[in-house]
């Protein structure tokens, strides 16, 4: 049988009692039987562990979230039922890693990694979580979760448009405010659905959170409509705007319906005396509807019979429940938009669709993919458990900083991305549904690798202001980004591990930055630094870009690549810049 | 116990058991390889290759190629005579004394009228699925003619622009190679002597082996692959072919100062040195409003010029009997003029073009009826698109690839021949 210290762990806590005395002598005896078959039992098979079994968990929480034991359970049961079983647990390094760039979007560095490793303490993996989504990396946390936002709400290219309507730094000033202060995420999705005012910083009436739908109300609103619904929805209507979903039970009435809401929103365009916008003011108006009576303002939409249907604002919950509002199109009377706000906050669909993000950001799946498309035509891989954290989000008053704790705490995302004997079958590159058996491997984003560039070269240390290393971040993010220019607003991305993306590792200005060996670079600093062995300066690259020591055979290799002179400059930069061109680099593990 | 839902339907063993035909199932394994056979076939595929112009947005065909007078569906613009059988529209003057070396077909009916799913759908002749991601047609005709350019080093694929789709479960290698109509490729150079550039790459050679060993899931392999191919290029004096640049003024202004223009002028270039697939990729089709000044003032105009001028050089060079030309976007768009002057996403009766290498020039394949609401005579899919293109370009289509999870795909999804579209039908 596998060892896994969470899984003993778990079987105690489960067992509460009433008595916090109780309570501790479980976690006692638990704690006890742990130690007793760590010492006992062999970590993993030697041919393949890298690692020392000091290197690997031995990390024990104090207190285990319940929510950490749904998932847990929850899992293990579907595991049990496949008939697979989990891959070994990961080092510690490789967590350790893995969870700085799912949580702050950048790799560890030396110190963090070291820090963290050495430190003996049973519950050292609670704690780093705490320190990450705390008062400490709060910084980190909001530029990366705004990145994150921005990009979901408006896309990399949001903003860059030709006569764009997109205020993207007003989008980031809103976002980063609002993930700053931890926002609840109801709060946060009925700010962003019903907010009016002006787009731009510095402008009277300023309201960042209206560059969320500024570009989406041309013709008729189909976009607001599509990606509301994508976004915090998790459903796709896009294709019911034309006809019944060919797969899920909406229909072609209810997109309609649904887009009614958006009808009284309006962008108002301000020009500064040129051709150019200079800011754009997203109001709500009266609507007249397309008929002749705006006190029951109704819009037609065609089916494909080509009778000209009406359709009023109404909303289906994901219980099949029924909201309807007035009718009205005078704003004074009904405000479509903030009611339409009100419902959806309220609504089955709002927690389970964000669980599902969270989950996928994280594990690598959701419990349905696509993430953004869920329904009864692409049934949940685990929809017990989504329902629990769903509800256990909701419980929480939508915190999202407790349903990153909940997940990244979980014993699945402790897993090794190496296949196990038992679980090959784990593999949806093949297009099996993910069963949460192993880490799934994942390139960094193009935002990761510049921070984690950043930071591996010491270079974070001596940042410009946030406005200004923004701004050098997007103009090298933009290299990558594919704008379709249709009105889906689509986008794609060529950082996706092709060829101009290695041309970028190989030969570009941000990797050349990273390895230049000029006077006070980093680089420079080791290789003129006589006080460390060679050896000593392989190990501190190693741990900077990977997050683990050389291997003996490696340090062999690296040796020789130094030659005679052990730190020579140039042998330095040429192991770094190998260190920064491989797959384990590049690809979270 | 646990109720979950196992994506039991997309399981493998239920879908080989759903196969089309029991043929498929029949065929002794070492069949489900592409291997290619020596014969005169292989020696014209050698020879071949494709430009597909891509027109994202999904363009007005009834205002470009089957034009619509009589009907109230119409519009403004008038269709003009052209050197083949058909008609097509006035704002393409230059197309029109080429018609001869390109053919219609205006029964496309297909049904997807979403951009995603359509740019899906019309580069994989497969409808998406969550399970599988399929190969574009750029990667289909790289994974089938590129293997036949042992001494190329640009990628066999080359999309002008990005837009296109990826290789789906053909890997990495057969990913398109995006640059843009300038023809710079960013970053070719190391900087460093050649000899030290080749340590380094040997070193990085040794981690990623390692790091692949560790059997972790196949993104650390193709990793690996895209690097060697990147090696290979940036050695290579094949990437003068990007610069467009080293034409003379004349020829360049004959495809047109504008991106597209560049484009097909790249591309023919390309073509020249050997790539087997260019995809050009031209945007700002999605009329929604304002549609017949975009199309007369500015999509048509530059169409017009580098179509033209792409087929006309390629025709006075002699490439063009081995060169397929494939014209098309995601979708037509409606023969209803709605309030905006627009036309709106129609898939239920549109057109797409074709020539050169493999099809008949000047045709005219299918006809819609007379407000261009529905096709009359035989409809045709992107797979049947597909099917006739990979025909021209000599590949069997009988040639089947393996997805990443053993299951048999046919090489078009079952397509067929477009009737009259190809030389010998």
């Amino acid at each position: 049988m596998r060892f896994s210290p969470t899984r003993d762990l778990t079987c105690t806590a489960h067992k509460t009692t009433a008595s916090p005395a109780g309570i501790v002598l479980l976690l006692l005896a638990g704690c006890i039987l742990s130690t007793a078959v760590l010492a006992e039992t062999p970590s993993g098979k030697a041919s393949r562990s890298r690692a020392t079994s000091s290197q690997r968990s031995r990390y024990r929480s104090e207190k285990v979230l319940p929510q950490v034991t749904a998932i847990n359970r929850y899992i293990r049961e579907a595991w049990e039922e496949e008939g697979i079983e989990p891959s070994e647990a990961a080092t510690d390094g490789e967590w350790c890693r893995r969870l700085f760039l799912d949580v702050i979007g950048r790799i560890p560095s030396v110190d963090e990694l070291d820090r963290f490793v050495g430190d003996r303490s049973p519950d050292k993996r609670s704690r780093l979580v705490d320190e990450l989504l705390g008062e400490k990396y709060l910084d980190e946390y909001t530029r990366n979760a705004t990145t994150l936002w921005t990009n979901l709400l408006i896309g990399r290219s949001g903003g860059t448009e030709r006569r764009s309507l997109t205020n993207r730094a007003g989008m980031q000033q809103y976002l980063r405010e609002s993930l700053k202060a931890n926002k609840p995420y109801d709060r946060l999705a009925y700010e962003l659905l019903s907010a009016k005012g002006n787009n731009k910083p510095g402008e009277p009436g300023f309201n960042g959170a209206v560059n969320f739908l500024t570009m989406k109300l041309a013709e008729d609103a189909v976009l607001a409509t599509s990606r509301t619904s994508e976004i915090f929805l998790g459903i796709r209507v896009q294709c019911t705007q034309c006809h019944d979903h060919p797969f899920n039970n909406w229909k072609q009435d209810q997109f309609w319906k649904m887009n009614s809401f958006f009808r009284q929103a309006v962008a108002l365009r301000r020009f500064g005396g040129g051709r150019d916008i200079q800011n754009v003011e997203l109001d709500n108006q009266d609507f007249g509807g397309e008929g002749t009576t705006p006190e029951e303002a109704e819009i037609y939409f065609e089916p494909r019979d080509r009778i000209l249907t009406v359709a009023y604002p109404e909303f289906t919950d994901v219980d099949g429940t029924v909201h309807q509002i007035e009718r009205s199109g005078y704003i004074d009377e009904v405000d479509r938009r903030t009611e339409f706000a009100k419902l959806v906050i309220k609504s089955g669909y709002l927690p389970q669709a964000m669980v599902n993000r969270t989950w996928s950001h994280f594990m690598g799946y959701g419990f349905s993919k696509p993430v953004n498309d869920m329904g009864p035509h692409n049934p949940a891989s685990h929809p017990e458990l989504l329902e629990r954290l769903a509800s256990d989000f909701k419980e929480s008053g939508f915190d999202i900083k407790e349903l990153i704790r909940w997940i990244v705490l979980s014993e699945p995302y402790a897993l090794s991305s190496r296949f196990g004997e038992a679980n090959r079958r784990d593999d949806p590159t093949l297009g099996e549904t993910p069963m949460f058996s192993r880490f799934y491997l994942r390139q960094m984003r193009a935002e990761e690798l510049y921070e984690s560039l950043l930071v591996a070269t010491d270079a974070h240390k001596t940042r410009g202001t946030p406005e200004k290393e923004e701004e050098a971040k997007q103009r090298w993010l933009r290299q990558f980004v594919i704008a379709f220019g249709t009105d889906e607003n689509d986008e794609t991305t060529t950082f996706d591990g092709t060829i101009p993306q290695t041309l970028m590792m190989f030969n570009g200005d941000l990797v050349k930055r990273a390895t230049s060996t000029d006077k006070g670079s980093f680089l420079y600093r080791i290789a003129t630094d006589d006080r460390i062995r060679a050896t000593q300066k392989i190990d501190y690259l190693y741990r900077a870009a990977l997050a683990r020591s050389p291997t003996a055979k490696e340090h062999r290799l690296m040796k020789k690549v130094l030659g005679k002179r052990p730190g020579e400059t140039t042998a330095i930069r040429d192991v770094w810049w190998v260190l920064l061109n491989t797959n384990e680099f590049i690809l979270n593990h | 116990m646990a109720q979950r839902n196992r994506n039991r339907r997309m399981s493998r063993r239920h879908f080989a058991e759903h196969l089309m035909g029991a043929a498929a199932m029949a065929v002794p394994a070492i069949a489900f390889t592409n291997s290619l056979t020596a014969n005169a076939a292989t020696l014209k595929k050698n020879e071949r290759s494709a430009i597909l112009l891509w027109m994202s947005g999904g363009p007005a065909t009834i205002d470009i190629w089957d034009l619509k007078p009589n009907s109230v569906n119409g519009g403004p613009f008038q269709p003009i005579n052209t050197s083949g059988e058909g008609q097509i529209s006035e704002h393409m003057p230059e197309t029109a004394k080429l018609m001869k070396h390109l053919s219609i077909v205006r029964s496309m009916s297909t049904r997807e009228a979403d951009h995603n799913r359509g740019r899906y759908y019309m580069h994989t002749g497969y409808v998406p699925n969550p399970t599988i991601e399929h190969p574009s047609y750029g990667s289909v005709v790289a994974h089938e003619l590129g293997p036949l350019r042992e001494s190329l080093d640009i990628p066999p694929f080359v999309s002008i622009g990005g837009g296109s789709a990826g290789p789906g479960f053909l890997g990495m290698t057969y990913a398109p190679f995006v640059v843009n109509s300038n023809g710079r490729i960013q970053d070719l150079d190391m900087g460093i002597e050649p000899q030290r550039a080749a340590n380094r790459l040997e070193l990085l050679d040794s981690l990623e082996e390692r790091f692949i060993k560790q059997d972790r899931g196949i993104a650390a392999s193709e990793h690996a692959k895209v690097l060697k191919k990147t090696q290979a290029l940036m050695t290579s004096k094949q990437m003068d072919a990007f610069k467009v640049e080293q034409e003379t003024s004349q020829m360049r202004e004959r495809y047109g100062n504008s991106n597209f223009g560049r484009g097909c002028l790249m591309a023919r270039r390309l073509v020249e040195a050997g790539v087997p697939f260019v995809e050009v990729d031209f945007g700002g089709w999605d009329t929604h409003s304002n549609n017949f000044d975009t199309l007369q003032n500015n999509r048509l105009p530059q169409l017009d010029q580098g179509m033209s001028a792409l087929v006309a050089d390629l025709a006075e060079r002699g490439m063009l009997e081995n060169t397929a030309i494939v014209w098309m976007g995601e979708f037509g768009r409606t023969p209803n003029i709605n309030g905006n002057t627009g036309r709106d996403h129609w898939a239920r009766s549109w057109s797409v073009v074709a020539g050169g290498a493999g099809f008949q020039g000047g045709k005219v394949i299918g006809k819609t009826n007379e407000d261009g609401t529905a096709v009359e005579t035989d409809p045709y899919t992107s797979e049947d698109l597909m099917a006739t293109t990979l025909a021209a370009l000599g590949i069997s289509l009988d040639s089947r690839f393996t997805s990443r999870s053993g299951r048999p795909m046919k090489i078009a999804n079952g397509g067929r021949v477009i009737k009259g579209l190809l030389q010998q039908a």
